[in-house]
């Protein structure tokens, strides 16, 4: 091992079932840097996390640590913490309900000499800790006094304490402003002269530009490659992040570029906004139309449809469909106005999994209808078995459970769901994710199906190719704000260079 | 092998394994004793009406086969229990006797009200009750066993002072016949009957069940379907009180009176565990009918098993703890994993042979 | 920044004490004429309230973890038919009754306790089910009422423990000198809230009980022993029980099948006006203290009127119980949104 290595991963491999989540990934960290880990949704990044932090047991490769003799494999968080690897998750892993100094001294409380906590020294040494880290805490409070930021560098400052050689800083600024995100820099770089060694995962690239000295770039859980920071500019950062692998998918979409401009009008927002995720927008979307919605993770693509479709409440703005205006105080009434909405987490907000495909198929139009008109058992039958067909789901029988489904089966399910609601503006968030090509092309063929019978549609994917292929306008997001709409030259270069921002004209 | 494996995965396998051993249980006590060996079976006509062990079953096991069908639903929709019907069936008992003598009158023989009002007035208070429950449960955020709790405590006490601190008789033949007989059949077997036909009638005609399952399953994701679960969770809440209020007058028919301190006494952990016998998890989500009915029945069957045996209604409780403690640990998620663990060490250990 | 601001839990705690002196200042103005004011009527409140005040202290450690015990009346039940027969009928000796009774509560926890922490069923099933059993059992060891009618165990319940200095006392009607008393089992029951106290703030494993309240996930992650601790507070929560079981005897002599009936729910309801969150984390024993005196405040009231019904006491303390749960989740949403 090199002297200034802190920690080597080399050859990590492991499968999930049906996709290979890590393909023989390796990873350098050395001490007192900030290195950045990149990647897109599915990229493999929190897997591999994960697989440091003896979350997933992986398969393949080896895991070797300054100071440890021999290969190191973690059983569970706790392990990893005790060999000096440490994680501040985005979602602080502390007690609420405690005081701050009881949250960095807990399970190592200084007792004494009558086997009692020792609350005097305890309160000293922390205060010293949060001062020594520059930290305007009062100690005794409780935690929950403060805010995320604090709590967050709180949770550094325990980590720390401890004396981590690695720290993984999981998205920790996801939900800090700017100002927050400065004190949390200020704190890395302390740490950093100190020798600490940090994994920085995030998907704002500014931040990766404020404070890290080192990329790494994950992609289909393949290495793309590791760069120093003054190597790599944002839109090389942005190119191998989402890559430009021309897959064998063909070019399905037809080169005539259609003019919406004189369209009739389905959805007409204005200044719609909701607190903390989304600043006041304005979007028309034409019937037929196909508009993606591009930006990186986190910056407001996905609550922006939540907003319109009123899974998150919009705060301010009006909304017109079909030139009426209308008030959305739940996705009940979205649906009466002909909308739907494919969430991008399959899992916690798409599938009802002890539910059979017919049930989950039929869910969403027999909640429009309303209770007391339960649709036949023939009548649900017909719809499950028509796009059980149509949608090529595979599976044995429409009385199947859905968890039993492949994730793009479950995800078609999902999709016949709205489909048999005949809605005349979808909604797809990352309808791709996480399937297989095969079944990718076969979606995006379907929403230009979709479009072309005049359905209007939002189109969210992580992965540009795919909306190049299918949409005719893209509106770009970045911070909750959308900064761009391109639609002309709708090429992958524009594209990158409207999501990548300020810095990228060189 | 894979047979038994068949067979143990069905949904109702559970509450018919159950029900099939009790009556084993019944047959083999009653050989012991020399008696005919379906003695528990036999059903005879004396004085008019239905005889038999059996039919002890269904009649006694009518209040907690009501119960049953709403605390399922309870159960399924929001994961957690009702521990308020009890309280409730004693609450709404003593509506209906005090509007039906009058308030403060202590016995009576004639109606001091038609008999409609009275049993009215004790559905929409147990109605009420529910819907309490409900808002709590659906609206606040409070954990169902703890919003329940409220009136797990104060609706035996409110029905109490709704009767002047009084035993309240209603000695009249109209108020009787609902712990009485229809005919020859007893009336709580047809009520119970009936409760069961509607409820199955509407989960078989409207989205109902639908509705309850996806929300109990995946609140969020029932919600981006267009079910407003909120709503969902309070109509399950409001079911359920009002089945407490149908049971609660049926139980104090039987004896004709409203007494507050005893009537559904201990019901809610009947009705709680013939929801978990039935096959259902306590967890919430998928749920069968016919498991909870089926779970009702077998839980009268063992009562009446034990006291026919000669066990006190006192020591009752003691083997009812113990089933509720064996089929909640089978069900748990730790227990099975390691079955599961064992089985995979098994078939290893085979593989290296 | 550095001032210390008042927490939401910090003002329910007040709340609930303003509450108390309010309504025993209230009692006090109306009832006055009737001896309410007597110190010695606050005294026995406590005396009345002794193995409530035990079990309530038990219930906050269970509730801290986020969990239930909901066995406690029903192992009260059985721990005074027990002794109530052990000394009456069977003529055992009374100390040694009292320590099996301390183990079988220890016993009856260890099951709770591992159902819970370690097969991971909900503690209200649990609870439920050691309920059924506990009472079950008493009916097992005897079905009658039984009272203790001699012995060393009755002759330390019958000891009264003067104020010293006279604090309180009164001259009566007939011009005897009334001097203030406590019992016995008053001192053991606030010898255990004392000791529960101090183990709450000042020991490793009262610390973890907040903290698995707190958040589970992040307890595990910080190296707590989550299961163990749930075991623990568990064994804890019967231990106590029991303590308060032989403090519930002293104070009534006798042991029945129907004894306690609802005494779970008291301590739940005390707890929860003293402040301790249901869904675990907050609270502490001084808060379920003034829980307790609120509920034995509310039943002295009432009986000390005489013209209302009893069950008044029952609809007051569950309507607090509903304003003290609405105040509660109302705080909890609001913190929510200020997130």
């Amino acid at each position: 091992m090199e002297n200034n290595v802190v920690l080597t991963m080399r050859g990590i491999s492991m499968t999930f079932p049906g996709v290979k989540a890590l393909d023989n990934v390796d990873f350098t960290l050395r001490k007192g840097e900030i290195h950045a880990l990149m990647g897109e949704n599915g990229a493999g990044k929190s897997t591999l996390i994960k697989c440091l932090t003896g979350i997933n047991a992986f398969e393949a490769g080896e895991i070797h640590v300054d100071g440890i003799d021999g290969a190191v494999v973690n059983h569970s968080t706790l392990d990893a913490q005790n060999k000096g690897i440490s994680t501040v998750y985005q979602e602080v892993n502390l007690c609420p309900n405690l005081s701050v100094a009881e949250n960095l001294f807990i399970g190592r409380e200084p007792m004494t000499r009558f086997g009692a906590i020792d609350w005097k020294t305890m309160v000293k040494k922390s205060q010293k800790i949060v001062d020594d880290l520059d930290m305007k805490v009062d100690v005794t409070q409780n935690l929950e006094e403060y805010s995320l930021a604090m709590q967050q560098m709180i949770a550094i400052a325990r980590a720390v304490d401890m004396e981590c050689k690695v720290l993984i800083l999981d998205e920790p600024t996801s939900s800090l402003d700017d100002n927050e995100v400065e004190k949390l820099f200020v704190l890395m770089r302390r740490l950093r002269d100190q020798g600490v060694g940090i994994i920085f995962v995030t998907h704002f690239l500014e931040q990766v530009y404020a404070v890290c000295d080192r990329i790494t770039v994950l992609r289909n859980g393949q290495l793309v490659g590791e760069y120093p920071i003054a190597e790599l500019p944002r839109v090389k950062l942005v190119a191998a992040m989402m890559g430009k692998d021309f897959d064998d998918l063909a070019a399905i979409k037809t080169d005539e570029a259609k003019d919406f401009t004189n369209a009739p009008v389905e959805i007409d927002a204005k200044g719609l906004s909701h607190a903390g995720t989304i600043k006041p927008f304005d979007l028309v979307i034409h019937k037929g139309e196909v508009v993606g919605l591009t930006g990186l993770l986190g910056s407001g693509r996905s609550e922006l449809a939540r907003v319109i479709y009123g899974a998150d409440k919009a705060q301010t703005g009006t909304l017109k469909v079909d030139g009426k205006e209308v008030k959305i105080n739940a996705p009940i009434d979205a649906m009466q106005l002909g909308m739907g909405l494919l969430p991008d987490d399959r899992k916690a907000e798409g599938i009802i999994e002890d539910l059979s495909i017919r049930e989950n198929i039929i869910l969403a139009l027999q909640a429009k209808r309303g209770m007391f008109k339960l649709l036949s058992m023939s009548e649900q039958n017909r719809i499950a078995d028509e796009y059980i067909k149509t949608l090529q789901i595979k599976t044995p029988s429409r009385e199947t459970l859905i968890k039993q489904l492949s994730g793009g089966n479950q995800q078609k399910v999902i999709l016949g769901r709205w489909l048999a609601t005949d809605p005349d503006f979808l909604i797809l968030d990352e309808p791709t994710r996480g399937i297989d090509v095969g079944t990718k092309t076969e979606i995006q063929k379907l929403v230009l199906q979709l479009a072309d019978e005049g359905k209007s549609i939002i189109f969210i994917s992580s992965e540009i190719e795919e909306m190049l292929r299918t949409c005719s306008k893209m509106e770009v997001l970045r911070d909750g704000a959308k900064v761009g709409e391109i639609t002309e030259n709708l090429t992958q270069e524009n594209v990158m260079k409207a999501i990548a921002g300020g810095g990228s004209d060189e | 092998m894979s047979n038994v494996k068949k067979l143990t995965g069905k949904r109702l396998f559970l509450p018919i394994f159950c029900m099939i051993l009790v009556m084993m249980v019944n047959i083999v006590y009653d050989v012991a004793n020399g008696n005919f060996a379906l003695n528990f079976f036999t059903i005879s006509i004396r004085n008019g009406v239905l005889y038999g062990r059996l039919i002890d079953v269904l009649n006694r096991g009518s209040e907690v086969a009501i119960l049953a069908i709403g605390m399922t639903l309870v159960v399924s929709s929001s994961a957690g229990t009702d521990i308020s019907v009890g309280s409730v069936m004693s609450l709404s008992a003593c509506m209906c006797c005090m509007l039906l003598a009058g308030y403060g009158v202590s016995s009576t023989n004639d109606l001091a009200v038609p008999l409609i009002v009275g049993i009215l007035g004790g559905l929409v208070i147990a109605c009420v009750c529910g819907c309490f429950n409900g808002f709590l449960v659906a609206y606040l955020g409070v954990q169902p066993m703890v919003a329940t709790l409220i009136l797990y405590s104060a609706a035996r006490a409110i029905g109490l002072l709704l009767c002047n601190n009084l035993i309240v008789y209603v000695r009249n033949d109209a108020y009787k016949f609902f712990g009485g007989y229809l005919g020859f059949i007893p009336t709580p077997i047809v009520i119970a009957a009936i409760c069961i036909a509607v409820m199955a009638v509407l989960l078989k005609k409207t989205a109902l069940g639908l509705y309850v399952q996806s929300v109990g399953i995946n609140k969020k994701a029932s919600r981006i379907a267009g079910l407003n679960s909120s709503r969902i969770i309070l109509i399950c809440y409001i079911i359920c009180g009002l089945c407490a209020g149908i049971a609660g007058i049926v139980s104090s028919s039987r004896i004709y009176s409203a007494d507050s301190n005893n009537i559904g006494l201990n019901y809610e952990m009947d009705a709680i565990l013939a929801v978990a016998l039935g096959g259902n998890s306590l967890g919430g989500g998928k749920f069968s009918l016919a498991g909870s009915i089926i779970g009702a029945y077998t839980i009268q069957a063992i009562t009446t098993t034990m006291y026919a045996m000669g066990v006190s209604t006192s020591v009752a409780p003691v083997f009812k703890a113990i089933i509720v403690i064996i089929i909640v640990s089978i069900q748990a998620p730790p227990f099975k994993a390691y079955l599961r663990k064992r089985s995979a060490k098994k078939q290893l250990a085979k593989g290296v042979e | 920044m550095k001032r210390k601001k008042m927490n939401s839990n910090t003002l329910l705690l007040l709340i609930t004490i303003a509450l108390f002196v309010v309504m025993y200042a209230i009692g006090c103005i109306i009832y006055g004429s009737k001896g309410f004011s007597h110190f010695q009527t606050f005294l026995n409140i406590l005396i009345t309230n002794s193995g409530l005040l035990c079990v309530a202290a038990g219930m906050t450690c269970v509730m801290l973890t986020g969990g239930i015990d909901i066995s406690v009346g029903a192992l009260i039940a059985m721990d005074c038919m027990f002794l109530a027969v052990g000394i009456d009928r069977w003529g055992w000796n009374s100390i040694m009754l009292c320590v099996l009774v301390l183990v079988i509560g220890l016993v009856f926890g260890f099951v709770q306790g591992f159902l819970v922490g370690y097969l991971e069923i909900q503690p209200f099933i649990v609870s439920m089910a050691g309920m059924f059993f506990a009472r079950g059992m008493t009916a097992v060891i005897c079905t009658d009422q039984v009272s203790i009618s001699s012995g060393l165990f009755k002759d330390i319940a019958g000891i009264k423990i003067y104020m010293p200095f006279n604090i309180g006392a009164y001259t009566n009607s007939k011009g005897v000198l009334q001097v203030p008393y406590i019992r016995v089992h008053v001192v053991i029951a606030l010898i255990v809230l004392v000791v529960i106290f101090l183990m709450l703030r000042y020991t490793k494993f009262g610390r973890s009980l907040y903290a698995v309240g707190g958040n589970e996930i992040s307890a595990t992650m910080m190296g707590l022993d989550v299961k163990k601790t749930k075991l623990k507070a568990y064994m804890l929560s019967s231990f106590v029980c029991s303590i308060g079981g032989i403090c519930y005897c002293m104070n009534t002599l006798t042991g029945s099948v129907q004894q306690a009936t609802g005494l779970e729910m008291d301590a739940i309801s005390s707890a929860v006006i003293g402040g301790t969150l249901l869904t675990g984390g907050v609270g502490n024993v001084i808060g379920s203290f003034f829980g307790v005196l609120i509920n034995g405040t509310i039943s002295t009231l009432v009986k000390t009127n005489g013209k209302l019904l009893s069950s008044w006491s029952n609809i007051a303390v569950a309507a607090l119980l509903c304003f003290f749960i609405v105040l509660q989740s109302i705080f909890a949403l609001l913190k929510a949104r200020k997130k």
